[in-house]
């Protein structure tokens, strides 16, 4: 069974039809990136897997369980979302614990208190964060926390949405370094969208590259070693990465 | 070698707090010839805020002290601010982070740049235009002509930020600040903006300061690179010689960035316990 599994998906919003036909699959436990422009439409699949853009056609199923149109609870227990902005993502005004502790009220889960503690350790957050406020962190405390927000209901399936492109380089190796453990420890599948192909390369097993809402190549991450590309747009893209093919 | 174009000594940059004052930029001293220059940090590292203080951007309650900031033999800090607003725009310019948020949304992108151009010349109509269609020609826009009648939301990131470009450079100053010119923008567009900002640069014989959190964008821009951190230059070297850094930290942040050939399991991490950083 894999883990996410699109087939012939488009997606529209409105009149303007921003990804066209774009079918793969995700195995259990691997780690997909799907790179391409702004524009490109990668960041509109993720949407569209969360159920954050209704305008959808084709056939999209995550963990074997077909996705539907509707709000589905269930869902949310396998597959959750973090994004890119760490600053934008997190209520101004809810502490810590209380953004962690709320998908367990939702969904009814017990001894919160514990699981809270128990998740903050898990992405490396001291307690003396537990009851501070989204301005009174910096944005890779934030990001930490929009990580383990994502991570308490106990999901499979994650996906990223360009976690780092919006931290210092310094930072980004400290979540980067924090998502690979997490996935290594609780056995989670990463669909992560990103325009930075050298993140790819630390990150992922595969990645699909993304022009003009189309996936026109899917290729292994060791295509960045070599510049191993077939189509013509991801050898532009790679080479535009600072890539050159064979050294 | 001729007298520098801008020469800093001893610049601070404080800031109130309940705490007292905190300074943000501790003692910087550079001279900076018509070559270009890059400052490297992380966020809070002051690189920014050393962009801002030589136009005397910094705000109150902020407060900007400097032993000695010539710009083309001239002090800045004694300048009157009418004095300082000729100069702004016209001799030193400078590119922010996003096109987005610096192009004004309802006017259209000929009237912003003629206005640049007008605000530090007396030129007529047709000369105006004129200089204009020539500018964005120059930025490699391909219609200057339909292009100079959109408004910003009409164009793309990339060529809102070769219009912010085409902007600051009408004017013709001899020295342009680049505050992390294209973080807002896609790798592709990345490099097409900044091998622009370069050629203009070397064309026009201009000085140029490229502020940048990322180190190898920078070292491929620039002739010399000033590591900036907590306020302090920890390094100053070549940019050829980046590779053989020998600070910590700078070792730390170039091992820090992901590679195209990336084999490593994981990625170093800076050892924070002895700055005050994020």
């Amino acid at each position: 069974m894999s883990a996410i599994s699109l087939k012939d998906l488009d997606v529209s919003y409105g009149s303007a039809k921003v990804v066209e036909g774009v079918s793969f699959e995700v195995a259990e436990g691997e780690s997909f990136a799907l790179v391409g422009e702004s524009g490109s439409g990668k960041s509109t699949v993720l949407k569209a897997i969360a159920g954050l853009a209704p305008g959808w056609t084709g056939e999209m199923a995550v963990l074997g369980q077909p996705r539907g149109h509707r709000p589905d609870r269930g869902f949310a227990r396998r597959c959750q979302m973090v994004f890119q902005d760490p600053y934008g993502s997190l209520h101004p005004r809810k502490t810590v614990d209380t953004v962690l502790s709320e998908p367990l009220q939702v969904h009814g889960i017990g001894s919160r208190d514990a699981r809270v503690e128990e998740m903050l350790r898990a992405v490396g957050l001291d307690r003396r964060f537990r009851f501070r406020y989204p301005h009174q962190l910096s944005g890779g405390q934030r990001q930490r926390v929009a990580i383990a927000r994502a991570l308490m209901l106990e999901p499979k399936v994650m996906l990223l949405d360009e976690p780092t492109s919006a931290l210092d380089v310094s930072v980004q190796a400290e979540i980067l370094n924090l998502l690979k453990r997490l996935r290594a420890e609780q056995g989670l599948t990463y669909l992560m969208v990103t325009h930075n192909l050298p993140v790819v390369g630390f990150m992922c097993d595969r990645m699909a590259v993304m022009n003009r809402g189309r996936v026109v190549e899917i290729a292994p991450a060791t295509a960045l070693h070599d510049g191993g590309f077939a189509d013509p747009y991801s050898r532009a893209l790679y080479a535009a990465s600072g890539g050159t093919a064979h050294d | 070698m001729s007298a520098p174009l801008l020469s800093v000594e001893d610049l601070r940059v404080s800031f109130p707090t309940p705490a007292g004052r905190v300074e943000v930029v501790k003692g910087l001293s550079f001279d900076l010839g018509r070559e270009r220059l890059g400052i490297v940090g992380e966020s809070g590292s002051g690189k920014s805020m050393t962009g801002r203080a030589i136009l005397r951007l910094v705000r109150p309650p902020g407060q900007v002290t400097a032993r000695r900031m010539e710009f083309e033999g001239t002090e800045i800090q004694s300048l009157s601010e009418r004095r300082m607003r000729d100069l702004r725009g016209a001799r030193i310019s400078m590119i922010m982070q996003d096109p987005k948020f610096s192009l004004n949304p309802v006017m259209t992108v000929g009237r912003q740049i003629a206005e640049a151009l007008q605000a530090h010349e007396r030129l007529g109509r047709s000369a105006t235009r004129a200089r204009v269609l020539e500018m964005l020609d120059a930025v490699r826009i391909n219609d200057p002509e339909l292009v100079a009648k959109m408004y910003p939301h009409e164009i793309s990131g990339g060529m809102g930020q070769r219009v912010m470009i085409a902007m600051m450079l009408i004017p013709r100053p001899s020295l342009l600040i680049a505050d992390e010119p294209t973080s807002a923008l896609d790798v592709s567009v990345q490099a097409q903006v900044l091998d622009l900002i370069d050629e203009l640069v070397r064309d026009h014989g201009m000085g140029l300061i490229l502020i940048s959190h990322d180190l190898n964008l920078v070292s491929r821009y620039c002739d010399r690179i000033m590591v900036m951190n907590a306020g302090r230059v920890v390094e100053s070297c070549a940019a050829a010689d980046l590779r053989h850094a020998q600070h910590p930290y700078t070792r730390g942040l170039l091992a820090a960035v992901p590679r195209m050939h990336e084999t490593r399991d994981s990625l170093p991490v800076l050892d924070r316990s002895g700055w005050s950083g994020t």
